[in-house]
């Protein structure tokens, strides 16, 4: 007993060093952006970060899920698109109930992210390949079913649309719904993660799949469960993101979002060859794409056209900083 | 005449002291075997050498002038080269473009690919081989490889040949050509340094033993002083019991374990049957390539299998992992490093990883339960480490080793399946490990384990299976093992029933 306490209380373990680095970086983006903007601080700027961290958040936890794994979904983006044009599409146009309609569009997606994961795991087909077709198809599929027009649900539904629009007073800041629903996600996440055979399995995995798969770990099972939990969460976040803005253009909506949820996972510590990641970082890392893009925007010295280049300086800074701590930590523990 | 002279080398790794002050010195025409147990800081010191790692005291000397090594390619350019224990050569290259790489003969910028092919001709004729220049390195077994990596080291006219284990995947045939290559390359004068754990191929090859203890110098031996008991006493401080096995006990005749015509996609034509007793030890011995770490995965349900495969009586129906570890077998694979563990992940994650379901209720994992499990085994296998969360790949390989059977125990299995239990690990930990399994064949369990070496096979086995070409072709007891035996019977030469 007493040589067991000595060997589990040591120093905090490399993860945990991750995500002590970007919270100093979000406190610092927030701190420099609150200088250099008054209009920051403000409740209401404070609530809208709020909203828009909290729904790009549900989709980097979606990323982390096959992003622990050591694979990769960069069909996220078209699966919000189809997502969120068909929920209005379906409740709206086809005048279908509202439950079933959600339901529906859950099962969709879970039926996508089931073929994404067959097609890894079953036939080893390259993540990278079949989510980048997934990403064509999907948008395709959507721009098919609306025929191109913009959906959204006018001025009714407003029930349903309170699930992302509406907020709740906490001290008098406006929080938004979405945010404690990415709040309860995470919770299931962490838990799922860290407590449970399943996430212990999936991060061992992660780290060597054929170690796992020798030790008796269903690994096949494994990556396709985590590609489906990726494209439920997306799909979850697609209706969040239509209910809220009330109008979808399949052209363009959700574009580029798998890059946001990819690289809000990586920057909290996500690592792409799998089997690390934290639930806490990649929040904080998802929340600080959304303060950067804020900043860009209210900051009068960035100027607006720079909002790619700047998120991908800030995203490579990200990268070399978390670099650089394994590199400390590998040097204290080398042998 | 060459002269390669490391003084008072010490070499610190964060709280560890790897190296402490060693003194070491090769001269042109001399074999130099390096030897200790893991850990006790022969690579390190073979790293220095090779400008790897720089010491952070001491100094080194070729031909009595100091040198500093800042990184391989100014080793190299001393004439010293490291052939290293994982070959470090590209697959998808030519011989030649593999013994030329980063030292391409150029004409202009283009790679003068006749004078590269024709050096290589050159080193391989050297090193009495005729390859053909042009093979894609793929296509060459592991032996003609490892040739092939001294044959690079020669193109760069290394005086100092460093080697690391060279012979830790070579057949037998393989390591005996290349003892006759490094004789050649002694009595033409290089310098030649050889890392091994085999006292066999130390005998064989030293003109002197340097051995290392807790990075310090333990000794050193000339040629007519190599034995077995001095060379261990140095390595570790203390005279080895001799053999673990005791002949007295008998095994039980229940069997644990049966193989009806049971085939494996590699030699999908030849079929083994067999059945293991509780408390009964089998090995299997072989060649490379006669499908003995084939037969273990197929058993344990990783390659597909054909025929039927019984625990306890009871037929397993589906050949996967986990259905077997639900009948009580537990497999422990060839490689530790990519089979066995997550290198990166922590001890105590590591030894829990199958066994996981055993601490979990509702797939929730009681993490005390499970640290408590962990503890006692790392107790019980005496695995040296300071804390749980350090990352696995920070051990030693023995200590390595004991967390891959410690994970394989941890499942309280009825079977044990080892693939070479004890391969690439010092002599101590070894000795261990086979107590230990003899031990756990004593309490009950069955154990059936592959092994290359007749060491191995004679400590451990009550009975030895000998596969050739997929077949067993003779089931030897313990009284019937004899090495030559052994090797006729393998070899194909000599079937028995």
């Amino acid at each position: 007993m007493n040589s067991q306490s000595a060997r589990s209380s040591h120093a905090r373990s490399l993860g945990d060093k991750k995500v002590l680095g970007i919270a100093i970086v979000f406190l610092l983006v927030c701190a420099l952006t609150a200088l250099a903007s008054d209009r920051f601080l403000t409740l209401h700027n404070i609530a809208n970060l709020l909203r828009r961290s909290a729904l790009f958040g549900v989709l980097s936890l979606g990323a982390a899920w096959v992003i622990v794994t050591g694979g990769i979904d960069l069909s996220i983006g078209s699966v919000v698109c189809l997502s969120g044009c068909l929920l209005p599409w379906l409740v709206v146009d086809q005048a279908m109930s509202t439950p079933i309609a959600v339901l529906l569009v859950l099962t969709i997606a879970a039926g996508i992210g089931l073929a994404h994961g067959l097609l890894v795991a079953r036939l080893g087909l390259q993540p990278f390949l079949v989510t980048l077709c997934g990403l064509l198809l999907y948008r395709g599929a959507a721009r098919v079913i609306v025929d191109d027009q913009t959906v959204g649900f006018g001025i009714g539904h407003m029930t349903l649309r309170g699930i992302a629009t509406s907020s709740f007073d906490v001290l008098g800041l406006a929080v938004p719904a979405p945010f404690f629903l990415l709040i309860g996600l995470s919770f299931v996440t962490f838990v799922l993660w860290q407590r449970t055979v399943f996430g212990r399995w999936l991060f061992a995995l992660g780290r060597n799949e054929t170690a796992a798969r020798f030790s008796g770990v269903p690994t096949k099972r494994l990556v396709a469960s985590s590609y489906v939990i990726c494209a439920m969460l997306a799909a979850v976040g697609g209706m969040l993101f239509v209910l809220d803005v009330n109008g979808a253009q399949p052209t363009d909506f959700g574009n580029f979002f798998e890059l946001y949820a990819i690289a809000g996972a990586v920057l909290g510590g996500c690592a792409l060859r799998g089997g690390e990641g934290s639930v806490l970082g990649l929040l904080i890392g998802a929340a600080l794409m959304q303060v950067l893009r804020n900043a860009i925007r209210l900051v009068d010295a960035l100027p607006n056209q720079a909002e790619y280049a700047i998120l991908g300086l800030v995203i490579l800074g990200g990268v070399l900083i978390d670099e650089a701590v394994r590199r400390i930590a590998k040097r204290r523990t080398a042998r | 005449m060459t002269e390669l002279r490391a003084i008072g080398v010490a070499k610190r790794f964060g709280g560890i002291r790897a190296l402490d002050g060693v003194d070491f010195h090769v001269r042109g025409g001399e074999l130099v075997a390096v030897c200790g147990e893991n850990g006790a800081g022969k690579s390190t010191l073979m790293k220095i050498l090779a400008g790897i790692h720089r010491p952070d005291a001491g100094q080194l000397e070729m031909d009595g002038v100091r040198i500093e090594l800042e990184s391989v390619r100014s080793a190299q350019s001393h004439g010293i080269a490291l052939i290293h224990q994982e070959l470090e050569l590209c697959d998808n290259l030519t011989v030649a473009e593999n013994v030329g790489l980063g030292d391409e003969p150029r004409h202009f910028a283009f790679v003068d690919r006749r004078r590269l092919e024709e050096t290589a001709r050159l080193a391989l004729t050297r090193l009495g081989l005729e390859i053909d220049p042009r093979t894609p390195l793929g296509d060459l077994t592991i032996g003609h490889r490892q040739m092939v990596e001294i044959a690079k080291a020669l193109a760069r006219r290394a005086r100092v040949l460093i080697l690391d284990e060279p012979t830790s995947s070579l057949s037998r045939a393989e390591a005996d050509r290349l003892f006759d290559v490094l004789d050649g390359l002694r009595d033409e004068g290089t310098a030649i340094v050889y890392i091994s754990h085999r006292l066999s191929e130390i005998r064989r090859l030293a003109d002197r033993v340097v051995v290392l203890r807790d990075g310090q110098l333990a000794g050193t031996l000339d040629h007519d002083e190599i034995e077995v008991d001095r060379l261990l006493t140095l390595m570790i401080g203390e005279p080895l019991e001799a053999h673990v096995r005791d002949a007295s006990r008998r095994s039980g005749d229940e069997a644990a374990l049966s193989l009806e015509n049971v085939s494996t996609s590699s030699w999908p034509r030849a079929t083994v049957s067999f059945s293991v007793a509780h408390g009964e030890v089998l090995g299997i011995a072989g060649l490379v390539g006669a499908g003995r770490t084939e037969l273990l995965r197929a058993i344990f349900g990783i390659d597909t299998r054909e025929g039927v495969v019984r625990v306890d009586g009871v037929a397993v129906p589906t050949a996967r992992p986990r259905a077997m570890q639900r009948a009580g077998v537990a497999f422990l694979p060839e490689d530790r490093k990519f089979e066995g563990l997550l290198l990166e992940a922590s001890v105590l994650d590591n030894l829990t990883l199958s066994a996981l379901p055993r601490w979990s209720r509702f797939g929730f994992v009681d993490r005390t339960a499970c640290a408590r499990a962990a503890a006692e085994i790392v107790d019980e296998l005496r695995i040296k480490c300071d804390y749980f969360e350090r990352p696995v790949g920070e051990l030693s390989g023995g200590n390595q080793q004991k967390v891959v059977l410690g994970k394989a125990l941890l499942q309280d299995p009825n079977v044990l399946l080892l693939d070479e239990p004890t391969r690439g690990i010092d002599v101590g930990a070894k000795q261990e490990i086979w107590t230990r399994i003899r031990g756990l064949a004593d309490q009950g369990l069955a154990v059936v384990f592959v092994s290359s070496e007749f060491e191995e096979l004679t400590a451990l086995a009550d009975r030895v299976a000998v596969l050739s070409r997929g077949n067993l072709v003779a089931m030897l007891s313990h009284a019937e093992l004899d090495e030559t035996t052994l090797l006729d019977l393998a070899a194909g030469s000599r079937i028995r029933a």
